[in-house]
């Protein structure tokens, strides 16, 4: 119906098979699992960089499975950078 | 394929063909629509509800501030109502309102498309939109909410007891909405424009859109994580805002302020997509400097992203981020100020007629001019700290959301009027309500300027006496405004069964959705269109015209 005439000159698309869809949200799944785990262990200053080599695990799995890498990238680099740019230079001393 | 040109198309008489409107009746044939243009009036339905709930919250405050004394509402109800006014305008009513009512009925047949790329997920959006109203409707019925429409942590998440989750809840589902429409655009500007049709002939309201498209669906998601975290915080306590728990009440105002500041570009836009289609059609002239139109809302859409913190800079963030911010805050105003430059210039020497959308796109020029403008003092970090939480911000960004995005939904409104309905309002009453519109919002928020910039501070529904008569201005305003506003509701339900038929071009405008039918076909074209003019091509249209009058 609607894609009838859709524009020719339009690039072709790639479709990302289910499987895939399955693979990545239970691999997210387990890493939630995962995190909640080591949460009740302590492991010292261990803690605070295994959650978040999980978490970059998980973000990396979304990113390189669907994510248009450089793009995407840019934008939430916005939002990091210019996040961090106060959290950097703040002057807590004064909390 | 046969081609329709546009020299063909345009003196054609509307073909006695059933119309998206008759060729099926009964409840369901709506429900379960997928149809664009049926969506899209079903959009328009539902948020003109949510506009005439949200203007009564308004109307109530205005009546509470007409004396200075607290006598008409508790300071806990006016906390209520504003924060209702607030969500119910920029969650149910501005961010939907151009994109979702005029997008979804004229962006696929400006396209010369049949639908929108994935009509049933646009049906999912209208869905998602009325259960995210539903739970907003039901908040208000169990005892409302206070936090104000930012939710700012932690009053939110720890020390109000009103209806907090229910109602970011709501929003969170709205926004998913919001989501869908927009990759449902940019997937339909990308592959279902009609032969011919490049990127450089399309009108300037798609351009506008799919700007604005780009924006819903990078800056959504944030919101839409934002609020799970602070429902997450508010209901199990995992500490993500509050410092007892390690968290960082200012990460909120950050999450919430890279969505909602670019939220504001989603409201502003598609006004000004609409604006450029009014200018043009009732200038009779081409757009001056197309290219730049166009590009100028690609990159108000990118520096949108870079400014957020503007609205925190009294919140306690490092004044070095504060400079950065402040800086990027000026530059985007430099698009925004192309975009007004270009319509003035396309004004110039241009064969103007004063129907009712042009009254309102004027107004919205001027107020969306005033709007900016004194969005650079809230820009600039000394004066930002003598104006904020006062009327001045107040003032200022309803001249940007009413006086801009409202003007240009009520001048879309009444330009493609004749093409959804095929009927003709009444051009009198149009104007006055135009006119009563611009007067009442001068009047309504114009005082509010002087109020915030000597210092009487929003939000509180008590004030010192020497504000009153600033007030009692404001309040007038109101009263007029709402008047503008109610006229159209009136006289655009009478034009349904009263109205003069439009046929197919009443106002002598090009673009695709000027060919076809009016009320459109289902499929909007009878036959697939082949573009082969550059958009608003009037000289061309003219001279045609003049070629016809003289055989």
């Amino acid at each position: 119906m609607a894609d009838e005439h859709r524009n020719e000159h339009a690039a072709p698309h790639h479709i990302t098979p289910l499987t895939t869809y399955i693979f990545v949200f239970v691999a997210r799944a387990a890493g939630t699992l995962l995190t909640w785990f080591a949460s009740t262990v302590d492991l010292g200053w261990m803690n605070t960089p295994i959650a978040l080599v999980i978490a970059t695990t998980k973000a990396a799995l979304v990113i390189l499975t669907w994510v248009v890498v450089i793009g995407s990238f840019v934008w939430l680099g916005v939002l990091f950078v210019l996040t961090f740019a106060d959290y950097l230079t703040r002057f807590w001393a004064i909390y | 394929m046969t081609s329709v040109t546009y020299h063909d198309v345009r003196f054609l008489e509307p073909a006695k063909t059933r119309n998206y409107l008759n060729v099926d009746y009964g409840a369901f044939s709506w429900l379960f629509t997928k149809d664009h243009k049926r969506i899209g009036i079903l959009y328009m339905f539902s948020i003109s509800i949510m506009f005439i709930l949200g203007g009564f919250f308004a109307m109530m405050m205005r009546l509470e501030l007409l004396t200075p004394e607290g006598d008409l509402l508790t300071s806990d109800t006016y906390n209520k109502f504003f924060t209702l006014h607030g969500i119910i305008m920029i969650f149910f009513f501005l961010i939907p309102s151009i994109p979702a009512v005029l997008g979804n009925f004229i962006l696929p047949i400006q396209l010369g498309a049949k639908d929108l790329a994935f009509p049933k997920l646009n049906l999912l959006s209208w869905y998602l939109y009325m259960i995210g109203a539903f739970v907003g409707l039901l908040v208000i019925i169990l005892g409302g909410v206070d936090t104000g429409w930012t939710f700012y942590t932690p009053f939110s998440t720890q020390y109000s007891n009103m209806h907090v989750f229910g109602t970011t809840f709501g929003a969170f589902i709205v926004g998913f909405s919001s989501i869908l429409t927009g990759l449902n655009f940019i997937v339909t500007i990308h592959r279902m424009r009609a032969p011919g049709l490049t990127w450089f002939r399309l009108p300037l309201f798609v351009w506008a859109m799919y700007a604005t498209s780009l924006v819903q669906l990078l800056a959504t998601p944030v919101l839409a994580i934002t609020l799970v975290m602070l429902m997450i915080e508010r209901v199990v306590h995992v500490g993500i805002f509050d410092p007892a728990l390690g968290g960082d009440p200012l990460l909120y105002q950050h999450m919430f302020w890279f969505y909602s500041h670019p939220a504001v570009y989603i409201m502003i836009l598609p006004a000004m997509g609409v604006a450029s289609e009014v200018v043009a059609a009732f200038t009779r002239k081409k757009i001056f400097g197309y290219k730049f139109v166009a590009f100028s809302s690609l990159a108000i859409a990118f520096l949108g992203f870079l400014v957020w913190a503007h609205h925190m800079f009294v919140a306690g963030i490092s004044v070095y981020s504060a400079m950065i911010f402040s800086f990027l805050s000026y530059f985007v105003a430099v698009p925004s100020a192309i975009k007004v430059f270009n319509w003035t210039a396309t004004l110039y020497k241009g064969s103007v007629s004063w129907q009712t959308p042009m009254l309102y796109i004027l107004g919205f020029i001027g107020l969306f001019t005033m709007g900016g403008v004194t969005g650079l003092f809230l820009a600039a970090l000394g004066l930002d700290v003598h104006v904020t939480d006062t009327y001045f911000v107040v003032a200022h960004f309803h001249y940007i959301m009413v006086g801009g995005a409202v003007m240009a939904y009520f001048a879309g409104i009444h330009y493609w009027w004749p093409k959804i309905t095929g009927r003709m309002y009444p051009e009198w009453w149009a104007r006055l309500s135009a006119l009563l519109v611009f007067a009442g919002f001068n009047l309504t928020f114009f005082p509010q300027f002087v109020l915030g910039y000597v210092g009487m501070p929003r939000r509180y529904h008590a004030y010192a006496p020497e504000f009153q008569v600033l007030n009692v201005m404001s309040t007038a305003g109101a009263s007029i405004l709402a008047l503008g506003y109610a006229l159209p509701l009136a006289y655009l339900l009478w034009s349904l069964r009263f109205g003069r038929k439009a046929g197919v071009n009443p106002w002598g405008a090009v673009g695709l959705e000027w060919t076809t039918n009016s009320p459109p076909p289902k499929d909007n074209f009878h036959e697939t269109p082949v573009v082969t003019w550059d958009a608003y091509d009037y000289p061309a249209m003219l001279k045609a015209m003049g070629e016809t009058q003289n055989v």
